[in-house]
């Protein structure tokens, strides 16, 4: 391997400039995020590299993998956060509904709209619970009535019974886990197609980790849910796909680059993992 | 590489037992130090008043309260004389100042915060940024008078451009302070920006808010208790300037209130400087009052700032 950090080459890119507003009238595709060779740099550092993977929809998909192999970085490639971070690069190919994502000139604004995330550390903002949850919605242009958009969405959330008669006092008067919810909630409230979420349950009690995974599992019905997470139960108990990430062991350069050791169901992968790597981290003897 | 043993550690006991009560006895000293010299000013107007002959005891301590009001506004009623103290007065310097006052946050204020917001939340790092920055920081602590001169051959007199030179003008006076106080508004804007949180800018995005909604939505609102101190801060510190105003020509004899931006104007340091300057004995009873008032709008201001950042909580 040379030491220069490989410069890539950047792929000309389609001119496909805008994601189209909805979906509905093509029928839906049953992959609904796909990567192909997908690589991201921070600075001259490779953090992930030749990423392919087939996001199903309507199902839970978990990525797993030790601390800094790049699972959040994945994550936040999907809905373009990543342009956030200064020096952050990526090349390779994303499609969210066939459409190309990964350009440099899509709209990322509405595409943040169409794929919601969810943070590891509950950050509502500090408003009121309504306005938490409205705030989304009245900023994306919603016209309807943004009582039953409120209620609709903290429900969903499994929030509602616990705040309906303080809905004017601030989001973050709510304990911890409430808060997630709350968060959960305000990311339905814009209706995304899919949901990010990073880490969801690692500041929770194991009340609320339940809750929210109950949750989960009744909204993969009208979403597609992508789900990092350090706990194998987790991953096991509510995903349907499990994708493992792996630091690069060939890797002679001074960082650590991350690489996609299996991608498979996650049954399969817990049962019977075809990588030795992925079967070592699963039982705990790396990582 | 070899384990730490346990006589590794050895080093530096003595110093983590005294160092730290020795460093904070020096950092008690220096606080004790502003408090004595305040102690001794104090106790030196009270000796000065316990001194006093005998007919004046502390029963007719609220006669003198006032008879010192009295003074006051008399004194901020009355316009300007250099002959006779008993109707010498601030009452063009206060207007004056008030027009500076308006005049100055609404010029200094939207450039300043706007272009904190600029800096921070636009502008991509980089040398240029970096190099603004620190100019900013610089500028912040260039003596004022520094700011008249430049005031003078900007605004006053425009390079020798007879057509756009404002001449000693009040508005000349505005854009010289509001220069002034810009790279505090700027850095405090700054700050509060800093403080807000990055996660809170981070959901607005994930949500799919556009950068304008990210600001006007949430980093501002979060920010403006900060905001707003720092602005008011920097206008109280426009308000009781003096010498960039004299090297822009306020007036230092005024008889009549300045009647728009291009009129001539006093401030009432200004004219505290010109009465301290007068022979006559009387005018340092004058002085003294208007130094008084101009005490008490600082006062006033710095208490609203206060106020403001107490009372706005992080809930809106
Ligand atoms: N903002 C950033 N700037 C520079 N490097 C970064 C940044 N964020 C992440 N990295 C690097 O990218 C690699 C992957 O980080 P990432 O946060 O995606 O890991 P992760 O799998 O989510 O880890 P964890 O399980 O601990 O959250 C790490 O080596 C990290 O140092
Ligand atoms: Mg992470």
């Amino acid at each position: 391997m040379s030491l220069s950090p490989p410069r890539p080459e950047r792929p000309p890119v389609e001119p496909t400039a805008e994601v189209p507003p909805e979906s509905l009238t093509r029928p839906a595709d049953p992959i609904v995020l796909s990567c192909r060779a997908l690589r991201v740099w921070y600075g001259t550092a490779l953090a992930l590299r030749d990423i392919s993977i087939d996001i199903p929809r309507n199902q839970i998909t978990a990525l797993i993998g030790p601390s800094g192999c790049g699972k959040s970085t994945l994550l936040r490639c999907f809905n373009r956060m990543n342009d956030l971070i200064n020096g952050a690069r990526m090349d390779g190919e994303i499609r969210f509904d066939g459409q190309v994502i990964s350009g440099p000139d899509i709209d990322k604004v509405s595409l943040r709209r169409r794929i919601g995330m969810v943070f590891q550390k509950p950050n509502p903002f500090p408003k009121s619970i309504y306005n938490n949850v409205a705030w989304g919605a009245r900023i994306n242009g919603y016209r309807g009535d943004m009582d039953v958009l409120v209620e609709r969405s903290l429900r969903r959330a499994a929030l509602w019974d616990e705040v309906k008669n303080k809905l004017d006092r601030s989001g973050l008067d709510l304990s911890g886990g409430q808060q997630q919810r709350l968060c959960i909630a305000r990311t339905l409230a814009v209706e995304p197609e899919v949901i990010l979420m990073d880490e969801p349950c690692s500041a929770l009690d194991p009340i609320s980790t339940a809750r929210v995974e109950d949750l989960m599992d009744d909204l993969k019905k009208d979403y597609t849910i992508v789900i990092v997470t350090h706990n194998m139960q987790q991953a096991r108990r509510v995903s349907d796909m499990t994708a493992c990430l792996m630091l690069d062991d060939s890797s002679t350069e001074g960082h650590r680059t991350g690489i996609l050791a299996e991608f498979s169901p996650t049954n399969l992968l817990f049962t019977n993992p075809k990588d030795k790597r992925t079967e070592a981290y699963i039982t705990g003897r790396i990582g | 590489m070899s384990v730490a043993s346990r006589s590794d550690f050895r080093h530096g006991r003595w110093h983590r037992r005294w160092l730290g009560p020795i460093f904070g006895l020096v950092c008690c000293a220096a606080t004790c130090s502003g408090v004595i010299v305040l102690a001794i000013l104090l106790g030196s107007i009270v000796a000065a008043a316990l001194s006093g002959p005998p007919d004046h005891p502390w029963y007719a301590f609220s006669a003198q309260v006032s008879e010192l009001w009295g003074l006051i506004r008399r004194l901020a009623q009355s316009t300007q004389s250099s002959s006779d103290p008993t109707i010498a007065g601030f009452k063009v310097g206060i207007v004056g100042s008030l027009w500076l006052l308006g005049l100055v946050a609404v010029v200094g204020i939207p450039v300043g915060v706007a272009a904190g917001v600029y800096l921070e939340e636009y502008a991509r790092p980089g040398r240029i940024r970096s190099f603004i920055q620190t100019n900013i920081a610089n500028l912040a602590g260039v003596p004022s008078i520094v700011y008249g001169i430049l005031g003078l051959a900007l605004f006053v007199r425009a390079f020798g451009m007879k057509a756009v030179a404002m001449g000693p003008s009040l508005l000349a006076g505005v854009l010289t302070l509001s220069l002034l106080i810009l790279p505090i508004i700027v850095l405090t804007t700054q700050e509060a920006l800093r403080a807000v949180p990055q996660s809170l800018r981070q959901a607005a995005i994930g949500l799919g808010a556009t950068r304008w909604q990210v600001v006007s939505g949430h980093v501002l609102p979060s920010a403006l208790p900060g905001i707003m101190t720092g602005t008011i801060l920097g206008l109280s510190r426009a308000i009781g300037e003096t010498a960039p105003l004299l090297m822009v020509g306020a007036a230092g004899s005024l008889l009549r209130l300045p009647r728009g931006p291009l009129d001539r104007y006093t401030a009432l340091p200004v004219e505290i400087y010109k009465y301290a300057r007068l022979p006559n004995q009387g005018f340092q009873t004058v002085a003294a009052g208007g130094i008084l008032i101009l005490v008490a709008m600082l006062l006033t201001m710095n208490a609203i700032a206060i106020v403001i950042r107490n009372r706005y909580r992080r809930y809106y």
